[in-house]
């Protein structure tokens, strides 16, 4: 597949997944969290298109809000994380000597952890729920930005055009922001679409493990959780929710290859 | 290279402080206080204050921190507040199952990710490289918690294959190592195609070639074995991220590992128990990946001459 093919493909799901995900309030056929007893553990009906869980509730209901959710945690995560990584991989690579060696060494120290256990350590501290897990997601996530534009500043910053806007008296904000970032557009577009899939899934580990999102709130990560308790009888409660964040995964790999291949053609 | 190793070490140290120094820090800033978690919230202020002296929880934080970093020096990680015995001995008891499944992983993802990513470059652009880059991407975008209740589903409540959970024979390593290992297997086909492909248009493989080699034997023998280094150096990142993932893949299944361990501490609030966990996964990490970035200049003379 060509990196065309790949953009098309992966820009198509998310436009699609986003305007689901936009659309939940109008289009889901019922609250999703009304519950109806008598109508638990049911299979895909006319009424129910992928079945009801344990509580009665449906299911597509529940699987269109919680896109709301995935978007919602990959927006915010890299959002916030590449601020924070922007701000401190800039004040790293544009000043250096001590003020980087002290900024590197704690993004070192945040790095040597796998970052679901350094998630799940500071969901922990902070306690479950939406934003705690958002904020936990940040504090480890902007680390690669950070270390990612220190990079690409220290390319720079030696270059001529930095120099003359040195010389004509630039601050070093107005440097960064204005001759530096433009430079930098590129490799954070495409690490920030890789960081959004990464968001997705920690969030629905957490969730998983009971960390995250809290019910009755439809995270797909929760409703795996819950749907597992029910493998033998319910097998629709994990295949629907894993479904969905699967194609949003897919979806956001695509377009970061795409986007990759592109750019990287693009600056040969 | 002794330069290099002795730099390599220095800068490993203060980095393992700066962790064990986070780890410390965030436990003590979990919500609760361990003491009433011990005896109960309606235990007499007297008995809590004796329990919190007899803990040295009494003590400002600095000093608990210095008492943790000599304690530990002694591998000595402190007690369990609900299981019998010492953290230290219950995550000995553990890590075994979390290393063989670990390992077992590792090798699933190498039985799947070598014959692949070979097919994939020998058989650029065909039908063959197609398949391996959407099976390389469906592993990627599968997340461990769902590809583990989805292979339960289908080969031991389906199929009646393979057990459902629990650690055993032969049998009940297949879906759990299969779950763990799939997004390493994903990451290293894309991988081991991508090397093949450079290293095929070198000159020492043209001559190979010349030398009349059979297009097989210059594959396997010449291009895949220098193509091995950036290998390696996956397989040992990855191997922390195994170890991470198997939190997830021990929950699933019921794996009596550390990962199910960790999860069960902090859900219990079990403070020495979740730190010593903690502690434990993210050392071996950091270590493994400095044994790959050693290992890596050991096998590349390049490298090893080169600075």
């Amino acid at each position: 597949m060509g990196d065309k093919t790949f953009l098309f493909t992966g820009l198509t799901i998310l436009i699609l997944l986003s305007g689901l995900a936009l659309a939940a309030p109008v289009i889901a056929p019922y609250s999703p969290t009304q519950q109806n007893l008598e109508q638990d553990l049911l299979t895909s009906s006319k009424e129910h298109p992928l079945g009801t869980d344990k509580l009665g509730r449906d299911m597509l209901s529940r699987v269109l809000y919680g896109a709301r959710i995935s978007v919602w945690v990959g927006i915010s995560t890299v959002s916030v994380s590449l601020l924070i990584g922007f701000l401190i991989g800039s004040l790293s690579g544009y000043f250096g000597g001590w003020i980087d060696q002290l900024l590197m060494r704690l993004v070192d120290v945040l790095m040597a952890f796998p970052g679901i256990l350094l998630a799940i350590a500071f969901t922990a501290v902070l306690g479950p729920g939406l934003n705690h897990v958002i904020l936990a997601l940040c504090l480890i996530g902007w680390t690669s930005y950070a270390r990612l534009v220190r990079g690409e500043i220290i390319a720079i910053r030696e270059r001529e055009f930095i120099h003359a806007a040195q010389a004509l008296g630039g601050s070093p904000t107005r440097i960064v922001l204005l001759h530096m970032l433009p430079n930098l557009f590129s490799p954070l577009l495409i690490q920030a679409t890789f960081g959004m899939a990464a968001a997705i899934i920690a969030e629905g580990s957490l969730s998983f493990l009971g960390l995250g999102v809290q019910p009755p709130t439809p995270s797909w990560g929760s409703m795996l959780n819950e749907g597992r308790q029910f493998l033998l009888v319910a097998p629709h409660l994990t295949t629907f929710p894993g479904l969905a964040i699967m194609i949003t995964v897919l979806g956001l790999n695509f377009v970061g290859d795409g986007l990759r291949d592109k750019l990287e053609k693009k600056g040969k | 290279m002794k330069r290099y190793l002795l730099h390599r070490l220095l800068l490993f140290l203060p980095t393992l402080l700066g962790s064990l120094t986070l780890v410390f820090f965030l436990i003590h800033l979990v919500p609760g206080d361990p003491v009433e978690v011990m005896l109960g919230e309606t235990a007499s202020s007297v008995d809590k204050g004796a329990l919190r002296r007899e803990l040295g929880l009494d003590l400002p934080l600095w000093t608990q921190y210095l008492r943790f970093l000599t304690a530990l020096a002694q591998g000595d990680l402190g007690r369990s507040l609900y299981e019998q015995g010492g953290v230290a001995e219950l995550i000995l008891i553990r890590f075994p199952a979390t290393l063989e499944l670990t390992l077992a992983a590792m090798g699933v993802a190498l039985f799947i990710a070598f014959p692949l990513g070979i097919m994939a470059a020998v058989k650029k652009n065909s039908w063959m490289d197609r398949s391996s880059l959407i099976f390389s991407l469906l592993g990627l975008a599968m997340p461990n918690f769902w590809l583990g209740p989805l292979l339960m589903i289908v080969f031991s409540i389906g199929l009646g294959w393979l057990p459902v959970s629990g650690r055993g024979g032969l049998a009940h390593f297949i879906l759990p190592s299969l779950t763990l290992g799939m997004t390493m297997a994903a990451i290293l086909i894309r991988m081991v195609r991508s090397s093949l492909l450079e290293t095929i248009h070198e000159d020492y493989i043209q001559t190979a070639r010349a030398k009349g080699l059979s297009e097989w034997r210059v594959w396997l023998k010449h291009a895949l074995r220098n193509s091995l280094l950036s290998v390696i150096t996956i397989v040992g990142l990855q191997f922390g991220a195994l170890l991470a993932g198997s939190i997830i893949t021990e929950t699933i299944f019921a794996w009596p590992g550390i990962g199910r361990l960790t999860i069960q501490a902090i859900q219990t609030r079990d403070y020495p128990l979740a730190q010593g966990c903690v502690l434990v996964i993210s050392t071996t990490y950091l270590v493994v990946n400095l044994l790959t970035d050693m290992l890596y200049r050991l096998v590349d003379p390049r490298i090893r001459y080169g600075r």
